[in-house]
């Protein structure tokens, strides 16, 4: 047998070096793993009790674990829909604004301002959300609900304090814009110039160099920003506990009455500092259903990604 | 590959001479001068070639015939240029509308990817809110496709995506793409750069039957190409980095090759440069 000549030309010590970056990248994969299986398991095993208990062993009376569970993860699941289906055209017509529109002045200012909004703690947006969006939107939903009710998300008696699942969604929504405003404007910026120049070159007004060009490339990230600010809102927490006032064991779709759906997240947040005993293994459980909607949502997210994702 | 027939998708209706007259152009990125007085006539239903070595301000001048120019960051023009005696860079001209009078087809291939080859042929059209029935956009499909040299390899899969052809049918998509709105005057700059020997002598067949009916400009860097298909040759050249381009002579293709006034434009096109 001939050996040819196509052995590694790396020296010992770079072979070293590969091993050891291969190991430690290995080693970070398997840790984010293992976190998760443990997170996972120990949510079970402490969660066990709650999800079997009975009626007066639970929080609020609930006649099983599901009857209390299925209202909350509704609640999560709604308030965050609802918030990026606000925020996504707000983020895409922020990042076209300043990607395209803005002077380069103005552009850099908003670009800053957006990227402060990402960094005020949750609190504060409660705090702003309850004192200050709450009354000024009572109006909104009294007219609302007198002029659209017979729409199903403005039906129902209008909250006169404005504490509203539609003011938390809000919240929410310009919590998490900026997030995906940031996405949004690093794939407008990376369009192929090819292509501007293209829609250019035929007489396209810069309204339609962004519909030729710009958005077909830009439908991936803009998914990937949505799916980023859904799983943001599902998760947050003081937005939704100070700002919607809810309703035990609601199901509905109704933004703009007083009884409103809680969510998981706020939910153990409110309950959490008077529960004791087997309420403790009910409220865990509910942060393991919360671990399974993320794992759900997740997967989700990326086939629709998958789908819609790519440029057609 | 190429058609046999050539029908051209504009019934020549040559009601104006479609004569472009630049003259004084000067044209800067920020600070920097790319061209410096730059005076030349464009003869209608000839094809013009631009030559002259890299970074003598070839593809600016071409992009400051239908506009483009200004679309690069701080990029100022002055001078005129006159198409039939109107001027492009007259106060009430809109930009927008110079570039839906005035083709360009690019260096590198640019089809709308994501886009239908159907929907690129017709996309300058839907931009200029023409109304396009399904029978008339099927007519102007084909007359565009055809007149591109591309309608036989491409009639059965219209309804592909611009990314399924070659790069050589991406670069007629995109000929076929500015023939279907029949400006009045279609600038190319190096249209044949990314292709191969065979796209290529298609292209000039393309570029030489378009003269009938258009204004027709092109850049080139291949002295063969510029000889083949111009009738009349435009030589520029730069003193060095930094430096603005400049107009040396203008002509006919026979005369800047064979007998050209300046001895710079002699020594570029006999290989004998720097
Ligand atoms: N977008 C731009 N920003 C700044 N300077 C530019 C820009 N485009 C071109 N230039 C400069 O303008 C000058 C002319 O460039 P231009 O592209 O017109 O040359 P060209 O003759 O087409 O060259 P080539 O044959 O290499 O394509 C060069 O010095 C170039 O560096
Ligand atoms: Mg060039």
């Amino acid at each position: 047998m001939t050996t040819l000549a196509f052995t590694s030309t790396l020296s010992r010590p770079e072979r070293a070096t590969a091993a050891t970056v291969r190991g430690a990248v290995a080693g970070a994969g398997l840790l984010v793993t293992v976190v998760l299986i443990g997170v996972g398991a120990f949510l079970a095993v402490a969660g066990w009790p709650g999800l079997t208990a009975s009626s007066s062993e639970l929080p609020l009376g609930a006649s099983n674990f599901w009857a209390l569970a299925a209202p909350l993860v509704f609640g999560s699941v709604w308030s965050a829909v609802l918030a990026v289906l606000i925020a996504v055209p707000a983020a895409v017509g922020v990042a076209l604004y300043v990607t395209w529109f803005a002077p380069r002045a103005v552009a850099g200012f908003l670009a800053a301002l957006v990227d402060v909004l990402a960094a005020v703690p949750s609190v504060v947006y409660g705090l702003w959300g309850l004192m200050a969006l709450a009354p000024g939107l009572a109006p909104v939903y009294a007219w609302l609900g007198e002029h659209l009710g017979w729409f199903p998300l403005f039906a129902g008696q209008p909250s006169a304090t404005g504490r509203t699942i539609a003011t938390g969604a809000l919240v929410l929504a310009i919590m998490i814009m900026p997030i995906i405003a940031a996405m949004c404007r690093e794939v407008f910026q990376r369009t192929p110039r090819a292509s501007i120049e293209a829609a250019q070159g035929l007489g396209a007004t810069r309204w339609e160099v962004i519909r030729l060009a710009v958005l077909p490339f830009a439908r991936g990230g803009i998914i990937c920003g949505a799916m980023l600010g859904l799983g943001r809102a599902l998760g947050e927490t003081m937005a939704i506990a100070m700002v919607v006032s809810p309703a035990p064991f609601l199901i509905g779709f109704s933004v703009i009455t007083s009884a409103n759906p809680n969510t998981v997240a706020a939910f153990i947040a409110q309950v959490f500092p008077e529960a004791h005993d087997v309420e403790v293994s009910a409220l865990i459980g509910l942060g393991l259903a919360m671990f399974l909607i993320t794992f759900i949502v997740n997967a989700c997210a990326r086939r629709v990604a998958r789908i819609y994702g790519e440029p057609r | 590959m190429t058609d046999t027939t050539v029908t051209t998708a504009a019934t020549p209706t040559v009601s104006s001479s479609r004569r472009l007259a630049i003259e004084s152009m000067s044209a800067y990125y920020g600070d920097v001068q790319a061209l410096a007085d730059i005076s030349l006539t464009i003869e209608p239903h000839t094809i013009t070639a631009f030559i002259g070595p890299s970074g003598c301000g070839k593809s600016t001048l071409l992009r400051t015939i239908n506009r483009m120019h200004e679309t690069a960051p701080h990029a100022k023009v002055a001078g005129s240029i006159r198409l039939d005696g109107v001027d492009l860079y007259g106060a009430n001209v809109d930009p927008v509308a110079v570039r839906r009078k005035i083709g360009m087809v690019f260096q590198r291939p640019n089809p709308f990817l994501t886009m239908s080859i159907r929907d690129n042929v017709l996309a300058g059209l839907k931009l200029q809110h023409r109304k396009v029935s399904k029978t008339h956009g099927d007519d102007i499909t084909e007359m565009s496709l055809r007149a591109a040299n591309l309608w036989d390899s491409v009639k059965d899969r219209l309804n592909k995506p611009g990314s399924s052809l070659s790069g050589g049918q991406q670069q007629r998509l995109c000929i076929a793409r500015v023939i279907a709105v029949e400006p009045d005057v279609i600038l190319m700059d190096e249209p044949c750069s990314a292709l191969d020997p065979i796209s290529t002598a298609a292209i000039e067949d393309l570029m030489i039957n378009l003269r009938r009916d258009y204004t027709v400009v092109i850049v080139t860097h291949n002295m063969q190409q510029a000889r083949r298909v111009s009738d009349r040759t435009a030589f520029f050249t730069v003193a060095g980095a930094g430096e603005p381009g400049r107009l040396i002579e203008c002509g006919s293709t026979e005369q800047i090759f064979s007998h050209p006034v300046h001895q710079a434009t002699a020594d570029y096109v006999g290989g004998r440069f720097g």
